[in-house]
Order: structure tokens, then sequence, then C-alpha cells
């Protein structure tokens, strides 16, 4: 079931030049993504860096119609242009995509995503992690992690752990969830097509971790190698749950195996956000990949998959 | 064949959507308005409605978001709320507006909290005059199906493509039933042929970027120039400007059509043609002002009655003429520019400072979070500005006055208020 390269299509949705900052994560996953749900696709956008992307004045990068939208809504609005494709008959050929980042999906986003996970309404939502509100500044986010320092936890660094989001999305029932980073675009590849495949069956989530070199602090060279060390330190395991069932993605099983995960600290140690936490914090950081480890470990015993 | 049905206002919104074929609509509960979403509800699942979809959204943010999305589209859509729902919507409203989309939506109006109120007054709609929609207030529940009808061909017009708000009085006409004739929908297809949006979505020949990061300035491209921010809202007040003539001439289409015309579309005129004295309202309390004017006659007062259906854009104008010939207009508001005075009378004394014959101008504030507007009242009010209109002091007052507070019985003395 591996995808071959050359199964891979050649045409890019987003052409080159866009707004985003060099090293950045996120343009990567959108580029995937796109490419995997192909021209027939509507893209709805909240204020986000995504929104950064598409251009001002009317001129964009991207290939695909997009419709801009406030905040909080992405996922009304996605819900909305759903219900206008089914009335029209064209929801079969075209795919809706609500592609919103943490804010909008963990924060001021989140009702409207709760209420159309629970109506089932029609469309693709993808998360771009980048742990905090990169576009207004690096403030602090319900997405943020323990420990990282952004302009609104300046000093002392974030004191709360982040919102299990994949645990509220599953507890919403949905057909498909799935989590990637962008040091796997073959990976996002794979998983905005299976979304596409899904199409019918409500809401499939889709969160990618977006490396932000000014909001983690690390050099702009460094994005693909800190996506991949969140992956490689188990702590950000790529994974599907499909129709309720967990799945761990090829590229994560081995990290199954807590000898085969590299220290969280050359995670942490990269980025600036991370540079003030002490011993103890790292064993927070630990203990936190750990017990989701072992939360996967029980699940996937329980399923009859180990 | 068209078909008489006694109704309330929330279910003669509801049939005009029905007729009017709508595509897509959301809407989430409030009362009073929420008849009309249970009203839909039914025709869509008893399949009244086989071509429409319903989302049965959340919060009245995510009504109004579904509803700009679907009408990005290109679809015909629709969606209703009151008072706290539609001060819940104002981002999106100002959105709807700013991106042009043909949305009808109808106001149940309703008391904004706080104190909680789930009686009727005009501050919500009134609050939402600046968010670019144009914006009619109506009289009985055939108005109102009427109105969603016309509001639809306004909103849709090339010209135009401007939201619309039907604001019509909640309990007095949301929960009050009345004969409405609901037309056949042949002929309204013939008044309201399918819309032609100047934004389809799905058009994958013209792929578009829908508002996008505008800049203050233009965007100078070799590809050619695009609009700053300021154009585009400049084409905006274009439109409301132009659209007051759009309103006339299809309240004139439609009163030929169908047989049931508004006053001019823009206003209703009651016995004014020689009136001295104009009372300036809108709905519930325009529709008590019509018994007060006669009652008023009787005792010998030449009294008349201007009911303003268009408030938004404001017809400037229009109240110019039908204000010619007066010596007093009395405004009585059911809404309250706080710190400054009721809303309409602050309004029409902009309208009237540029006008050849500018009357004097009073105004009262009435009925408040559906406190009852009495006859009496209004008669009241009248006669004290007649009384008092030659007296330059009570004209250069700069506080309001508020006609039924009943401040006595609360242990206050006159003095004190």
């Amino acid at each position: 079931m591996v995808l071959k390269v050359s199964e891979i299509p050649e045409e890019e949705m987003m052409l080159s030049g866009t707004r985003l900052c060099s090293g950045c994560g996120l343009q990567l996953a959108y580029r995937w993504a796109l490419k995997a749900l192909g021209p027939k696709t509507i893209v709805t956008n909240p204020a986000s860096c995504s929104t950064v992307c598409g251009g001002v004045g009317g001129y964009t990068p991207l290939k695909v119609p997009v419709f801009y939208c406030c905040f909080e809504t992405v996922a009304a609005n996605a819900a909305g242009a759903a219900a206008a494709l089914k009335a029209k008959g064209q929801d079969k050929d075209i795919v809706v995509l609500a592609w919103a980042g943490d804010g909008g999906t963990y924060d001021i986003g989140f009702q409207g995503l709760s209420g159309a996970s629970e109506r089932g309404d029609n469309f693709i939502f993808a998360c771009v992690n980048n742990q905090a509100y990169m576009n207004t500044g690096i403030q602090r986010s319900g997405a943020t992690p323990y420990g990282a320092k952004t302009t609104t936890t300046p000093i002392l660094g974030k004191q709360q752990m982040n919102k299990n989001m994949l645990k509220i999305m599953e507890a919403h029932g949905l057909s498909y969830i799935a989590q990637t980073s962008t040091s796997h675009p073959r990976d996002i590849y794979e998983k905005f097509q299976k979304a596409r495949e899904f199409n019918g069956k409500g809401v499939r989530y889709i969160e990618i971790l977006g490396t932000c070199p000014p909001g983690w602090g690390f050099p702009t060279d460094k994005s693909i190698e800190l996506a991949r060390l969140a992956v490689q330190t188990g702590y950000w395991p790529l994974l599907e749950r499909i129709e309720g069932k967990l799945v761990i993605s090829s590229p994560s099983k081995r990290y199954m195996d807590k000898t085969k995960r590299k220290d969280i600290r050359e995670f942490l140690k990269g980025q600036s956000r991370f540079r003030h936490l002490k011993e103890a914090d790292f064993k927070i950081w630990e203990d936190y990949i750990d017990g989701m480890w072992e939360g996967i470990r029980l699940e996937l015993e329980k399923q009859g998959d180990l | 064949m068209p078909e008489r049905k006694v109704i309330t206002g929330n279910h003669a919104a509801a049939y005009a959507c029905k007729s009017a074929g709508v595509e897509v609509v959301a809407a989430y509960p409030i009362t009073p308005q929420s008849p009309v979403v249970e009203k839909i509800s039914e025709f869509v699942e008893s399949g009244e409605l086989p071509n429409t979809q319903f989302v049965c959204v959340e919060s009245e943010q995510s009504a109004i978001s579904a509803v700009i999305a679907a009408s990005q589209m290109g679809c015909r859509v629709f969606t209703a709320s009151s008072a706290n729902g539609l001060a819940y919507m104002y981002e999106l409203l100002c959105w709807a507006a700013g991106s042009r989309l043909p949305i009808v939506m109808c106001i149940a109006t309703r008391a904004l909290g706080a104190p909680w109120s789930v009686w009727t007054d005009h501050q919500d709609a009134f609050s939402v005059r600046d968010v670019g929609f144009m914006q009619q207030f109506v009289e009985s529940n055939q108005e109102t199906y009427d109105t969603v009808l016309m509001s639809y061909r306004v909103a849709e017009d090339p010209r135009v493509y401007l939201p619309a708000f039907v604001s019509y009085d909640g309990y007095i006409l949301s929960h009050t039933t009345m004969s409405v004739q609901i037309e056949d929908d042949d002929k309204v297809r013939e008044f309201l042929p399918p819309l032609k949006h100047h934004l389809n979505l799905t058009d994958f020949d013209n792929v578009h970027s829908v508002n996008p990061v505008t800049p203050p300035g233009l965007t100078i491209r070799p590809e050619g120039n695009t609009p700053g921010y300021y154009e585009f809202r400049y084409s905006m007040q274009k439109a409301h400007e132009y659209s007051i003539e759009i309103v006339e001439e299809v309240a004139k289409e439609f009163g030929e059509k169908f047989g049931r015309y508004y006053g001019n579309g823009i206003y209703k005129s009651y016995q004014a043609d020689d009136a001295e004295v104009l009372i300036f309202a809108v709905a519930s309390v325009a529709s008590e002002s019509r018994g007060v004017v006669d009652t008023l006659r009787n005792e010998g007062l030449k009294v008349g009655l201007i009911s303003l259906k268009l408030y938004r854009p404001f017809p400037i104008e229009h109240l110019r003429k039908a204000f010619s010939k007066a010596k007093l207009v009395v405004v009585f508001d059911r809404d309250v520019g706080y710190g400054v005075e009721g809303i309409l009378c602050a309004e029409l004394k902009t309208a009237l400072y540029a006008a050849e014959n500018r009357p004097k101008i009073r105004g009262f504030v009435v009925g408040l979070g559906g406190r009852d507007i009495t006859a009496d009242q209004l008669i009241g009010g009248v006669k004290l500005a007649v009384q008092e209109q030659e007296i330059p002091e009570v004209e250069k007052n700069t506080h309001v006055e508020f006609i039924g507070v009943h401040l006595e019985e609360l242990g206050f003395k006159k003095e004190e208020f």
C-alpha cells in the first residue's frame, strides 16, 4: 500500500511566490494537501498565516477557489458550502476543505467545528498546528505545549498542557481522523487522499504539525529536521483513526518501542521557546510522551492489533 | 393557484422562503423568531421544499456563516434571528455586506439584554443599521411575505447585490395570525427568476479567491490593477444610493403583478396630504399611529402619518418631499441612540437639515422592551408637541423624553426624574 512517487501528480495547486516566511512548515503542508485533493477543491480559510499565504489584493498563488472567512467561522462556512453543493447536486465531485490554524481550531473556532462534527456536515477540516497564534505575533493558544515561551507567556513559559484535540475529535465519533507532520509529505498526501475518499461521511479531521521558525525559534533550514524529530522522539505520532479504529502509520510504528525513540531533549533544545526548560520540565515532557504511547498500546491491545 | 392562509408573521416569512425557492437555510432558534426555523424545517422534512438544504447550526454566528458560504456557491439563501442572536451575528453581517451577497434575512424584533427581555422593540434592528444591509420594516404578515419576495428581487439585482433585512415586530406580528395570500409558485418565479449571482465558487472555469487581505491602496500589477479596501467600500455606498430607485421600481412591479401596494415602496402615508402635523414611525408604532390619526382628525387636528418602510438606505429625497408641507413632525422611536436621542428622530433631523421646508421635529421614545404603547400615550405625545411647538426652550431641549415610564409608582418624586 506504499504510494509510489510516480503516482503523485506533478500539477501543483499552490504556485511559488507565497508570502509565508522561509522555512514555513505550513506552506509545505498546504501544497501537499491541495496536491492530494486536486483541482476540484473549494477551500475556506479563517484568519491565520494561511490567509497571508493566499496573497493580498487579489493576486494569489492558489489555483483552487478559496473564500476567506472570519476567525471563528471556518467550520460553519464549510458546512454552508457543503450544503450548497448538496443543493446543487455537486457534492460528489467537489470537496470542501476547511483549512485553519490551531487558534481557529482549538480555541475560537472550536464551537463551529464541534457543531459541524456532530451534524455530520460533509467536509475535510485540516488544522495546521504551529502551536500558538503565530500570525498575530506568537501568543499562546490552547494548542501551545507545556513550557513554551510565547509573547503572552514571556517569562515563565506556558504552565499548562495543550488540549488533547485528537481525543476531543474522537469523542465526536468522526469517520476519519489523522495526524501527520510536515516532515512526511507522502504521509500528508495519503491522508488527504483518504479523507477525500471518505466524502459523504461527515467531517474528516486532519491535524498537521506545522513548524514555525520565528514562533519556535530555530534557523529556517532546520524546519524539516525539527518536524521529523517530533516524530522520532515519539512526541508527534503519525496515526489515523478510521471509523473509530486506531491505526499507527508506518513511520511511527517503531516508536511503540520506547528504546527506539530519540531523546525529547533533541527536539526541545533546538528551539529557543524551550531554552529555559529544566530537568524537571523534561521529565514532564517524557511522562507526557510515555503516557500517550501507553494509551496507544492499551487501545491497540484492546483492538487485537498487538 | 394562490392560497389564502391565516398564519403568523413567522410563518409568513417561512412561506415567503418557500415561494422564493430558497436553496440553503441555516438558522438557530431564539424567541420570538424560532417558529420561522421550525416551519422551514417542516417544509424540508415533509418534502415540500425538496431542493432546499437546512443546516441546523449550533449558533447564530454559524447560521449567518453557513448562509454566507452557501451564497458564495451561487445559492439563494435565508436566515432569521432576533436581538441577542442578531448581535451575535454582527461581525458576519458586515462580512456578508462587504462580500456583496444577496442574502435575505428576517429580524423578529426584540429588546436587547440586559436585563433579559423577550418582548419587542426596535433596538436590535436599528443596532445593525451600519453593517451594510438594506433594511425594510413591515406592519402586517402579508407585508412580511411580500417584502421578503421584493427584498430578494432587489438584493439580487445586478445594480445592487446587497444583503437585506426584513424586520417585523416580535409577538405583535411574529406570533399574531392574520390572513395572508400565498402566491402561486409560477407567478412568483416570473417576478423573482432564479438567482444570477456575481459569485459562484463552484464554477471551476473561473476560479476566484474571495475576500483576501486587501490593502489600503490599489494593488498595481502588470496583469492589471485591483481595488483597495476603500474602493470596495465606496462601491457599497454607491450601491445603497442607487438601490432606492430600484426598491421603488420593484415595489411598483410587485403591485402591478400581485395587486398589493405598500405606499410607494419607500414609505406608506396615511392622511398625509393636507396634514400640518405628521407622525413619523416604523412597524408596530406606525400601525398604532393609524388609529391615533383618526382620533385626532375627529378632534379637528390635521394630523397624518408617514410610516417608513425602507430604513436602509435612508431615503432622504423621499423624506424631504414627504415632509415638504408639514409644520410639525412627531417622531415615535421604539429604540434609543443612547447618549443622543431616538435613532429615527436623529436621522430625520439629518435628512431634513438641507430641505427647503424644515418642520419642527419633536421626538419621543416609546414602548421599549415590549411596554405596551397605548393610543392615549401617542395622542398625548402629539398634543404636547402641538402645544409646545412655539416654545424655543422645548426645541432646544437636549434630553430625551420617554412616554409611559412609571417612576412615581417606584417611589421617585416627580422633580427627581
